[in-house]
């Protein structure tokens, strides 16, 4: 990601880094969320700051607003009807539930994978053109270049250069999720969602994302929801423990797992309950 | 900004930026599609008020000509008369009365019939078979079952009753049930087939043979669907035109009488059209009136029809 | 002591069996009634037609002189009315579709409109006649020509083609919308490129099937005031014209029994047209079917 953006935000950091190694830029900044489904409140007054170019784990028992919450974070919740919210997010600065605040442009910096592979019904090519082909980049030259880095970005181009134009369906469940990933990392975003990315997955596979994702966060902002506090364990910088749509503990993920401060998310990653 | 060496001398981030001036283009697109889109879904809703409109205009000049009264209890359509014409649609009604007793009494049986064969006892491959070939039946223009009501089932029906007339009312009503049935046998195997397994299994499970099955559990849980599947076809029965109109006459009466020829409130409309009653008499106007009783008619059957199907669904 | 004597059980068994296996007959002769009847149909059509069906057949126009009579100005016409009710429904149809499914928000409105197309599909075809010769043919002066007939047409089949679109579009899975719009999409960009090529197979198909019906019907037609007897060929939309089914309906009206052979090979053809037309519509369902 050469572009003079980042390089600003490379000098800004390196000041920093300078100054505190283990402070970051804050990418996204959670004040006082609330979150109505119809009646039912499922987040309650979340505040959470996650950093940039880190690995951020979400867990908590099913239900506990974990799924809710990243897809608040690109507001892709509001395809659900009936939602209300209150608070602020903040995405670099600016609060992204206002009013005006345009969900495409937001998208096209937060890229998701979800739960299930979802490729379209369309060629490998195709599924990983389409981000740049809707925001308007159409040279077929460019387009070759940016499939092909996504997909070597997303560790999936050996398994598939040689057959870009086949129906996305015919590769497997793990090489689905892979090209997904590809999909979206091929408009380039600032952040990645990932919703329990391999809870559909093989062992080998699910080992094989894992591995992905520490890749990627050199150069990409992730956050994670999982329900599997071993992947949590092995691949993030950072944990919140959400319960009842609360987030009872947001810590450094050595801390939370080794020494955590709350009765609540020991009984959990202790397995007592969940 | 490009660095020479980079295998990647682009940001596709910054050509998205570029590109945002397309997007107002693409922002326009957006706000207009949807209030096109509205535009066509109203196209639905005007077709109705034009129906109901235009029939409502011209039911009011017909009535400028004839009474109410006349209408509603005369005994008798004689329109074609200029001295002693008379508007009663009664005769027209009971044509078509009759007409669509003949085809329930001859489709509802066969329909839940093979309903039943098809939800309790065909085996998958079966039905595949047979529903499509039913799809067909359902599919054939109504044309073609008036040709072959006239030519084929009229002169079968007369070797059996001498007394039978060329135009009668059996023979159209045979064949709209013929029509009808595939409709019937289709919406009560859906109703059936929702009925969930486990209350099937579990008459099984007691030893309950099939048809114990299908009589005591399957029809009774599906009893909404199939009644309304039935007063659906009804209501299609008493709409059918040109079965009607090549095969059941042009003689409108008032009687049980099903050997004779007929005419039903269809048919009426149809040999108007054909004649040359000019626009504005009141023969013309009287076709509007008798659509809006047959619209009145299957309006009212098809409220009931979607009346029982929600008032009466089971939760399994 | 036993509250079941097990032999009083067993002796009953053999009845209910019976009465299992003879009402098994009856349903499948039910069945097969049906199929029986369309095989007579068939047979009866085709047997008294195809004498009359040949090429002088297709090309002839209509004639008082049963040997002479062809369809060729019906034939036609009905093509005329496929040129025109095809994109009339599908632009109409699709859009309602669309916007039903993917923008009317959930209320009384929609509500209302879904109930409008449902009571719409059940108004009888002749009172579509009755609007067409209404509005289309005299309140806009478009006499008894192809596009009062074909719009007339468009009205009547619109319900099928909604409510098969409708069904398409639902059919396609909420994570392919997901992955669109999480790929910055708006709306309209998620539904042009992901939703109407997943949907496309199972709008065609109802398509067809709206058109079939169209190209089948008569009623609405005669009450138009279309000519039986037609003996030139429509030049523009705006020309006399007239179809299949009417021509089969006046050789059908014709006391000699020669026209009523001639009508069979009328029906022939239309029948035919039918077939091809649904064959098609199977082979689109089977060739695209669903692969998520």
């Amino acid at each position: 990601m050469n572009t003079t953006m980042v390089k600003l935000n490379n000098q800004q950091n390196q000041t920093a880094a300078n100054a505190e190694s283990q402070r970051k830029e804050a990418v996204y900044h959670t004040k006082d969320l609330n979150l109505w489904y119809g009646t039912n409140h499922a987040l309650k007054n979340i505040n959470l700051e996650i950093n940039e170019k880190e690995v951020t784990a979400i867990i908590g028992p099913s239900g506990c607003g974990k799924s809710t919450y990243i897809k608040t974070l690109n507001r892709m919740i509001e395809l659900v009807p009936d939602v209300k919210t209150s608070g602020e997010i903040k995405y670099r600065g600016r609060n992204i539930l206002q009013k005006g605040y345009g969900v495409e442009e937001l998208r096209t910096k937060v890229g998701m994978v979800f739960q299930k592979p979802n490729p379209f019904p369309k060629s490998i090519f195709e599924n990983v053109a389409y981000g740049p082909k809707i925001h308007g980049i159409k040279d077929k030259k460019i387009l070759n270049q940016i499939v092909e880095k996504s997909l070597k970005g997303a560790a999936i181009w050996d398994e598939v250069k040689d057959r870009l134009n086949e129906n996305a369906f015919g590769l497997s469940g793990g090489q689905q999720q892979r090209l997904c990933i590809a999909r979206c990392l091929a408009i380039e975003p600032d952040v990645i969602l990932m919703d329990e990315p391999t809870s559909a997955l093989d062992p080998i596979s699910t080992l094989k994302v894992e591995e992905l994702v520490q890749e990627l966060k050199k150069e990409y902002s992730i956050i994670i929801v999982t329900h599997n506090m071993q992947q949590a364990a092995r691949i993030s910088d950072k944990t919140a423990f959400f319960l009842n749509g609360e987030v009872i503990e947001y810590s450094e993920t050595d801390q939370i797992f080794s020494n955590p401060a709350d009765q609540r998310t020991e009984d959990y990653i202790t397995g007592r309950f969940g | 900004m490009a660095l020479p060496e980079s295998r990647n001398s682009f940001s596709v981030q910054q050509m998205i930026q570029q590109k945002k001036q397309k997007k107002n283009k693409l922002i326009q697109t957006e706000k207009i599609v949807p209030f096109i889109l509205l535009l066509t879904a109203i196209v639905s809703v005007l077709t109705t008020v034009g129906i109901v409109v235009t029939l409502l205009a011209e039911t009011f000049t017909f009535f400028n000509h004839v009474s109410i009264k006349e209408f509603f209890t005369a005994q008798k359509w004689y329109p074609f008369s200029e001295t002693q014409g008379s508007f009663g649609i009664l005769p027209l009604i009971s044509g078509t009365l009759k007409v669509a007793f003949i085809a329930a009494i001859v489709a509802v049986p066969i329909g839940i019939a093979s309903a039943v064969f098809l939800s309790e006892y065909a085996t998958d491959r079966t039905r595949r078979i047979i529903k499509p070939i039913l799809e067909v039946l359902a599919g054939i223009p109504t044309i073609v079952y008036g040709f072959f009501a006239l030519t084929f089932v009229t002169p079968i029906l007369r070797d059996l009753i001498p007394s039978l007339e060329i135009f009668n009312a059996l023979s159209p009503g045979i064949v709209i049930g013929i029509m009808i049935t595939p409709m019937i046998a289709s919406l009560s195997e859906d109703a059936m087939t929702s009925v969930p397994k486990s209350m099937r299994e579990g008459a099984y499970a007691l030893g309950a043979t099939k048809l114990e099955v299908a009589i005591k559990i399957v029809i009774p849980a599906a009893v909404s669907g199939i009644i309304a599947s039935i007063v659906l076809a009804v209501s299609r029965a008493i709409g059918e035109t040109m079965i009607v109109a090549v095969a059941g006459g042009s003689t409108p009466n008032l009687s049980w009488d099903v050997t004779g020829s007929i005419q039903t409130m269809t048919a009426y409309i149809v040999q108007v059209s054909q004649g040359d009653a000019g626009y504005g008499t009141t023969i013309y106007y009287s076709i509007y009136a008798v659509g809006f009783t047959l619209f009145i008619f299957t309006l009212m059957m098809n409220l009931l029809a979607q009346f029982i199907s929600k008032r009466f669904r089971e939760e399994y | 002591m036993k509250l079941i004597n097990e032999s009083t059980i067993l002796r009953r068994m053999k009845p209910r069996l019976i009465k299992n296996l003879v009402f098994k007959c009856l349903f499948m002769a039910a069945t097969i009634f049906a199929l029986l009847v369309l095989g007579i149909l068939l047979y009866r059509v085709i047997t008294q037609g195809i004498g009359y069906l040949d090429w002088q057949f297709m090309q002839g126009l209509p004639s008082r002189n049963p040997e002479q009579a062809g369809v060729k100005t019906a034939l036609i016409g009905t093509v005329w009315l496929m040129a025109v009710v095809a994109p009339v429904t599908l632009f109409f149809g699709v859009g309602t579709a669309i916007y039903l499914e993917e923008y009317a928000k959930k209320g009384k409105f929609t509500t209302f409109i879904q109930v409008n197309i449902s009571n719409l599909a059940g108004v009888p075809s002749i009172v579509f006649g009755l609007l067409g010769l209404t509005v289309f043919v005299r309140a806009l002066s478009l006499g008894t020509s192809v596009i009062a007939a074909g719009l007339t047409m468009s009205l009547l089949v619109l319900p099928i083609i909604i409510v098969s679109s409708q069904e398409a579009i639902r059919a396609v899975p909420k994570e392919l919308r997901e992955a669109s719009y999480g790929m910055g999409a708006t709306k309209w960009q998620t539904i042009l490129r992901v939703v109407m090529p997943a949907a496309i197979p199972g709008i065609l198909t109802g398509g067809i099937l709206a058109l079939s019906r169209a190209i089948g019907e008569t009623a609405p037609l005669v009450v138009l005031g279309l000519p039986l007897f037609l003996a030139f060929l429509p030049q523009s939309v705006f020309d006399m014209f007239t179809v299949l089914p009417m021509q089969i309906y006046n050789w059908t009206g014709r006391p000699q029994e020669e026209f009523h052979a001639v009508a069979a090979a009328g029906i022939i053809v239309l029948l035919t047209l039918l077939i091809i037309m649904n064959s098609v519509a199977v082979y689109i369902r089977n060739k695209f079917q669903k692969r998520y």
